[in-house]
């Protein structure tokens, strides 16, 4: 809780400004069913937004689309040029069949990293995700926290300024949990721009500077975490944070 | 009965004399499914992901193709293969008629198939597992294709095994383009044809024999590569 | 680790195929003089003597005329004289000459239920026809097969029309066809070569020998350098000049296994 007051929240830009992420009249379905259904978003170059919503709200679809895994029936998403390379990890994390160090020095070729410059940006890596002890295990043995920790490595592998979170923490204990968070807040605290996907409103209100409520495909609201938990102005948002079921 | 005894202690004795008539047709045999098979890895292991994840025309009709050559005859092939060898066929300049490379080129016509279905296979199921990542990891086709295939491994070893089972076994195919040329070209497979059409059954089914045990010794090697490959790499 | 590993065994299972010989002639053979061990006994000597290695391919006669035909061969050893003289006379081959020759016989279950046994062939086969008792036949074109079919025409039988219930085209070798045989109690036509030399008798017996009709006569042509420019024919001559010569009609007529003698050289009659 201590690192929360080091981020920097997302302060709301001068209205000149460029945004770090604009997004306008996003659609997409699937086999038949419109699952964004016109979302638009303004998100800054920096802090953690959280997507909060029910189940089938479309968060992790929104994701992918700013990923740009899958291409949006209509509508634009507009990454600023810092951001073009946004970094994803999911909530279960596939790795490959070797050790927690050739995961990453695959993921650094990827990247485009050369051989030479490698090894030493996997030591900061493995460092930074407190997997040092474990580099030369092999990847698909670890536990559920460490194949994450492991995962998100692997996410800033390529050194992203956006880092996009699909509910990291769902399948993970409460010391696991603790441990991906700290990873984000210090990636976010070096600028890096996070958007989570969470069904958890506790670690919304931990972690993120702004929330995005998706409520059926829409973005029903967008506001600053401290007003948006004290007083939300959806009645759908309303709703979910009192733990209603909202139909 | 007796002749099945006699057969065994035919191939026991053939083994422990090791004459070099008899180690000639086994090193033989080795050397060209061997490189048949290695060959047929090297095509069929790239084609087999291509046709697992590659996007392109016709990929579909490909498919369909290899999969229907799995059952081709190899007695068919040995036939195309010496018309085409053949002094009188279009590729007949390169004198490869009755030598080990037609055999070689024989048996990589029979088991590329074989092992570019299995590795389609193997690469589909894997790819429903790891596309979405390899994706945020903007991995290309390619990129993805080479991950893919190595994380293959273990499967892989099976499906060049299974490819290795129809070379070492086949004898229409390079009896053919090969002429089973004795000191030259002949194979354990063919040296069995031809003991057997000298009544020599006995002799024949200890040659069986001994192919069955080097079957037998390959597949278990093999199958210790894969358990030590499954393994993920320490370090 | 693994890639290098691979590269390694690549090279060494590529390093150790049979290098091309420098000196070579492919025979296009009728299958009786290689299932009889004739080769194994001929090339030792005339290799040590020449340095010219001989490759045997061994198939029928019909398909070794073919492969020849194709120019997949130098030299030819069939026994088919019809279709030998029509090779050379459509200029495929230099010349025929006549090389060695034994003799066919007709071989049977010990019962012989057609009382086949005799020393008239043509009888014998007329008496299996009538009995209808099972005969097998090579069916393949080769020089045996000619032979076989032209005695039955000679008989006044057609037993094509009886294919599939008494009599049995195998489609296969001599010795194929001997297994066939004596597994079913069918009659065969074999070479003696062949037949001495088969280890798989079982209760089968020679029934008719001797008969002037089952002469088999073994033809040698080299192929044409005219009709096929890559004919080795330096070698391909050498080879003949010693099979039809004093030293190569000794080594045939030296060859008896289990102290029998199979070919009969007669070159230059």
């Amino acid at each position: 809780m201590a690192e929360r007051r080091v981020i920097p929240l997302s302060r709301p830009e001068p209205p000149n400004a460029e945004p770090g992420i604009a997004i306008s009249g996003l659609h997409l379905s699937r086999s038949g069913r419109a699952l964004l259904r016109g979302v638009s978003l303004t998100l800054g170059h920096t802090g953690i937004t959280a997507l909060l919503g029910p189940n089938g709200a479309g968060k992790s679809l929104l994701l992918r689309a700013i990923a740009g895994i899958i291409p949006p029936d209509a509508g634009e998403i507009n990454l600023a040029p810092r951001l073009a390379h946004p970094a994803l990890v999911f909530q279960k994390p596939v790795l490959l069949r070797r050790s927690a160090r050739a995961n990453l020095a695959h993921a650094l070729k990827l990247a485009g990293v050369p051989r030479a410059a490698r090894p030493a940006r996997i030591s900061d890596l493995l460092e930074q995700c407190d997997l040092t002890a474990l580099a030369a295990s092999p990847a698909r043995s670890l536990s559920g926290g460490e194949q994450q920790r492991l995962a998100m490595a692997r996410a800033l592998a390529g050194d992203p300024a956006l880092l996009l979170l699909d509910e990291p923490t769902a399948s993970l204990d409460p010391k696991a949990t603790a441990a991906i968070e700290a990873i984000t807040l210090r990636a976010a605290g070096r600028g890096v721009k996070v958007i989570l996907v969470t069904h958890d409103r506790a670690q919304a209100e931990r972690l993120a500077g702004d929330v995005v409520f998706l409520h059926k495909g829409r973005a029903v609201e967008h506001a600053p975490a401290p007003r948006f938990f004290s007083t939300p102005a959806s009645a759908e948002a309303q709703a979910y944070l009192e733990g209603r079921l909202i139909l | 009965m007796s002749a099945f005894r006699e057969a065994i202690a035919e191939a026991a004795g053939l083994i422990v004399r090791a004459d070099a008539d008899f180690l000639e047709i086994v090193a033989l045999s080795a050397q060209v499914t061997g490189l048949a098979v290695l060959i047929a890895c090297a095509i069929g292991f790239p084609l087999g992901a291509l046709l697992a994840v590659g996007r392109f025309r016709g990929r579909g009709a490909l498919s369909l193709a290899v999969s229907a050559a799995m059952g081709l005859p190899p007695v068919v092939v040995g036939l195309v293969l010496y018309m085409l060898l053949s002094r009188a066929g279009p590729l007949g300049v390169l004198g490869l008629l009755y030598t080990p490379t037609a055999m070689v080129i024989a048996q990589v016509v029979l088991v590329t198939p074989i092992i570019a279905a299995l590795t389609r296979q193997v690469v589909e199921d894997l790819d429903a597992e790891y596309s979405e990542t390899l994706r945020a990891l903007r991995a290309t086709r390619a990129q993805a294709m080479g991950t893919l295939l190595w994380e293959a491994r273990p499967a892989l070893v099976t499906a060049a095994l299974a490819g290795l089972g129809r070379a070492m076994a086949e004898v229409g195919a390079v009896m053919i383009v090969g002429g089973n040329i004795d000191h030259l070209t002949r194979v354990m497979t063919t040296a069995i044809a031809l003991e057997t059409s000298r009544g020599e059954l006995a002799l024949a089914l200890a040659l069986g024999i001994v192919l069955l045990v080097a079957s037998l010794a390959i597949n278990a090697a093999l199958m210790g590569l894969r358990q030590r490959i499954g393994e993920p790499a320490h370090g | 680790m693994i890639r290098p590993l691979i590269t390694a065994a690549a090279l060494a299972l590529l390093g150790a195929l049979p290098a091309t010989a420098q000196s070579h002639i492919t025979v296009q053979s009728t299958t009786s003089t290689q299932n009889s061990g004739l080769y194994e006994h001929l090339l030792p000597i005339f290799e040590e003597k020449t340095g010219i290695d001989v490759r045997v391919v061994a198939v029928g006669t019909g398909q070794a005329l073919k492969n020849a035909g194709n120019c997949d061969g130098d030299m030819l050893i069939t026994h088919a004289r019809a279709a030998e003289e029509a090779f050379v006379a459509e200029g495929k081959g230099l010349a025929r000459h006549t090389l060695m020759y034994n003799d066919f016989i007709l071989v049977g279950p010990a019962a012989d239920p057609a009382s086949a046994a005799g020393d008239d062939i043509l009888a014998a086969l007329s008496a299996i026809a009538e009995s209808e008792a099972p005969f097998a036949s090579r069916a393949d074109d080769s020089g045996t097969n000619k032979a076989e079919l032209a005695l039955w025409s000679e008989a006044g039988a057609d037993p094509k029309a009886a294919s599939g219930t008494w009599y049995l085209e195998t489609g296969s070798g001599m010795g194929a066809t001997l297994n066939l045989g004596t597994a079913q109690g069918a009659y065969v036509l074999t070479d003696r070569a062949t037949w001495d030399t088969f280890a798989n008798k079982s209760d089968f017996e020679i029934l008719v020998e001797g008969d002037p009709k089952l002469f088999n006569q073994y033809g040698l042509i080299v192929v044409s350098p005219a009709a096929c420019p890559a004919t080795r024919i330096v070698e391909a001559e050498t080879f003949a000049k010693w099979l039809l010569g004093p030293e190569g009609q000794d080594a045939i007529q030296a060859f008896a296994p289990n102290g029998k003698q199979l070919f009969f050289p007669n070159a230059a009659e």
